[in-house]
């Protein structure tokens, strides 16, 4: 055994070195030439202020914007900060990832969506409600919606924001992000960038 | 269930096994020592690695040796990365200001990373340094993966030589594997993922105002470089909480596309290079039908159960077209999350690409079988073609029974001794899984950590034990591990999983070595037809699907019935 030691513990080091500094700090230093975009994380700027990612999905309140997935996520409890268990819901906390991890046959998540349901009948909708709508994404920072989903909010947007509704439709149904190679994925539209473009409509 | 979903299925697979038959010449190649096209740029690295700790590379070790220095080098392994996490606080490279991780929970962190399993009591974005991520776990990303190739090939010679003293250097073995396999792919792979909008920082976090005017804080970090060697290795360690689910590690199709390729390509490569190695192909590809046809099978059930929707959810008024999506990515759909959730436990990757405790009963049911079977099809980086060799084993001496002759595998004679040895490898994972969740059903610091009720709260106990075992790492997260009762345990259960299974296989090893390889005769059992791939998944059905039934029909079964009943809890 003790003759094992000597090989153990250099080899360790020299990975440690390889493949924990090295080849970490390579791809970093190429990556930050080649792909600086990526590479910081998608960021979207407007005016020199950055707004968000194009990656990472933002909670959307008001009826001016599209709104995003219901989020589970969570922050520290302000009133208790130093006690790690009692949090409280802060959706799409980006320092934070997390699920719902709610199983399928639990009271909880039953509760939940029968509320959205019936607060979304009570506003007006018909028919039936998209999934993606009243579900939490595994994330709780899904940038996307189901084009359904999204189209169902274009009266409500136009209405918030005076602006004809085929205006609105027309822009997302620009915002639709087909399938890979028409092939891989689902078809899906980019919440805060199809707001970005939003706002921009408005102010034209 | 779709056309196009099955397409995609079919293409991500047909592309692992394209780049699996090259890649397994390459691998035999490697671990034979023989030259490659990258050994003019690779040979003096591995020669000055050699240099530096003493290994004297043309000397190989007997099996007992082998074990010895595989058990050292993760005993260093599991101090300096318990070191690396106590002292994170006074270290560099730790933007956020993390301070000490908590004994418990570096414990199982250590534990955890150090036998290839990478379960997640943590949340990497609040608990871990850019360091500890970097020079703790990405390094154990690879080494605990070569580790488990060599081990594997270890077994592997044991059928190829003839009255042989050793089985390989164990410290050869872990550098060629590292440099020549893991490496080299993982930085194209990092590339490609880069490209596809995963980020490579050093950052901690950037502070964003949205449209709205609120405040936004995004973790960032040096994600690209760690995510390939996570799915590559088996490994499966997040570097964000929510894993391969978080659109940080997983922003859009292609990226999914390549992590899946990537956690399956050296499982099923090194399946076929077993075939070469024992000079015949036919061997690798029997085995690998096998774990092809277990793995197809539970995509299938997946697939159907989630796409089908949570028929609750349905009653409600929800459209059920997009099927189950609590838990689930717009981007990924149901087709790529099926792959993606068998493939992570049909491996012992343990990534998630959605939540696995929102999955519906049936739909859950398969990666915990997957588990439950130990993760063997096609398994982890080596710990799948060694535990399904086990398998093997166990089937000529089921066949061997039934005709009455003494059982043969590869021209080895497999007798008492070897079976006995299977056999206990095998029953550590029943004892560890059931026994632990056994134990945490009866204790009320067992049972304050769930997160569902009902049979969902008895899934998630044994899916974490399971989980642990196996190695994998994935979890039903609602469960919070991250208490003394699952660190302690869990840590437990992940070393029995990986040593208490290993070591027995690496004596048989030291064992078959020894023997004389008999030409095959008129009676000897086929091991590459039909027969025997049929024996090898009956053999699967009875060893896992009986032994565990009782526990499956107390979880995910009665809840699948108690959901078409309309019963919540």
């Amino acid at each position: 055994m003790l003759n094992q030691i000597r090989p153990a513990i250099v080899m360790l080091v020299l990975f440690s070195a390889l493949t924990g500094l090295a080849y970490p700090l390579a791809i970093w230093a190429v990556a930050q030439v080649v792909a600086p975009g990526q590479a910081n994380g998608g960021l979207v700027t407007l005016k020199d202020k950055v707004v968000g990612s194009s990656l990472i999905g933002q909670n959307f309140a008001t009826d001016k914007y599209f709104h995003g997935r219901p989020s589970a996520t969570q922050t520290q409890d302000p009133q208790h900060p130093d006690d790690p268990t009692k949090t409280i819901d802060a959706p799409y906390n980006a320092a934070n990832s997390t699920g719902s991890n709610l199983g399928p046959t639990s009271q909880k998540l039953i509760d939940r969506v029968k509320a959205d349901v019936e607060a979304r009948r009570a506003a007006g909708e018909t028919g039936p409600i998209p999934a993606d709508s009243v579900t939490t994404s595994a994330s709780g920072l899904d940038p996307d919606i189901s084009p359904q989903y999204a189209f169902a909010q274009v009266a409500a947007v136009a209405k918030a924001r005076n602006l004809p509704e085929d205006k609105v439709r027309a822009l997302v149904q620009a915002h639709i992000e087909g399938r890979a190679l028409g092939l891989f994925g689902e078809p899906r539209v980019n919440v805060l960038l199809l707001n970005v473009a939003l706002d921009e409509l408005s102010s034209s | 269930m779709t056309l196009v979903g099955w397409l995609q299925i079919a293409i991500v697979l047909a592309l692992v096994l394209a780049a699996a038959v090259p890649l397994s010449a390459f691998i035999d190649k490697v671990m034979s020592g023989k030259r490659t096209r990258l050994s003019p740029l690779l040979l003096p690295v591995e020669r000055g690695f050699y240099r530096l700790a003493g290994v004297d590379e043309a000397r190989e070790q007997s099996a007992y040796h082998y074990t010895i220095a595989m058990i050292a080098f993760s005993i260093v392994g599991f101090l300096s990365l318990y070191a690396l996490q106590r002292l994170q606080g006074v270290l560099p490279l730790n933007p956020q200001g993390f301070s000490a991780v908590d004994p418990a929970l570096a414990f199982n962190t250590s534990t955890s990373f150090i036998t290839n399993t990478n379960w997640q009591n943590y949340g990497g974005e609040t608990t871990m340094s850019h360091l500890v991520q970097m020079l703790g776990l990405t390094v154990h990303n690879f080494v605990s993966a070569a580790t488990g190739l060599a081990m594997a090939y270890a077994l592997v010679r044991a059928f190829a030589r003839s009255s042989a003293t050793t089985v390989g250097n164990f410290w050869v073995d872990l550098t060629r594997c590292t440099l020549y396999v893991l490496l080299p792919i993982s930085i194209i792979g990092a590339f490609a993922l880069l490209f596809a909008g995963v980020p490579q920082t050093l950052a901690g976090s950037v502070d964003a105002t949205t449209l709205e005017g609120a405040k936004q804080t995004i973790s960032l970090g040096p994600v690209a470089s760690q995510e390939i060697i996570k799915e590559l290795g088996t490994n499966g360690g997040g570097f964000f909480n929510a894993n391969s689910a978080h659109p940080f590690e997983n922003p859009n199709a292609w990226s999914d596309i390549v992590e899946t390729w990537a956690l399956l390509v050296i499982p099923v490569a090194s399946v076929l290079a077993f075939g070469r190695a024992v000079g015949d192909l036919r061997q690798g590809r029997a085995i690998l039908i096998a774990m092809a046809i277990l793995l197809v099978a539970g995509i299938a059930v997946l697939y159907w159960a989630e796409a089908a929707g949570n028929p609750l959810l349905t009653a409600l008024g929800v459209d059920p077209s997009q099927g189950n999506m609590e838990g689930k990515e717009v981007r990924f759909g149901q087709s790529l999350t099926a792959l993606f959730a068998a493939g992570t436990t049909g491996t012992s990757t343990g990534a998630v690409n959605a939540m696995h405790d929102s999955l519906t009963p049936l739909g859950g049911l398969v990666p915990m079988f997957n588990l439950l079977a130990g993760c063997i099809w096609p398994g982890g980086v080596g710990a799948g073609l060694y535990g399904f060799l086990v398998v093997a084993i166990l089937a000529v001496f089921i066949a061997g029974l039934m005709v009455g002759r003494t059982p043969e595998y590869l021209g080895k004679k497999i007798e008492a001794r070897e079976v006995k040895l299977a056999m206990f490898a095998v029953l550590i994972y029943p004892l560890a899984v059931l026994g632990f969740s056994a134990a945490s059903v009866l204790l009320q610091t067992g049972l304050d950590s769930l997160g569902n009720s009902g049979p969902h709260g008895l899934s998630e106990i044994i899916y974490a034990y399971a989980s642990q075992n196996a190695n994998n790492g994935s979890a039903f997260a609602g469960l919070n591990g991250n208490t003394l009762w699952y660190n302690t345990t869990g840590g437990i259960v992940m070393l029995l999983g990986r040593f208490a299974y290993v070591v027995p296989v690496l004596a048989i090893a030291g064992s078959l070595a020894g023997k004389k390889k008999a030409p095959p005769s008129a009676g000897t059992f086929p091991t590459t037809g039909p027969l025997f791939v049929g024996l090898l998944i009956g053999v699967v059905v009875i060893l896992y699907l009986l032994q565990y039934f009782p526990a499956l029909a107390l979880g995910p079964v009665v809840e699948h019935y108690l959901m078409l009943a309309g019963k919540t809890f």
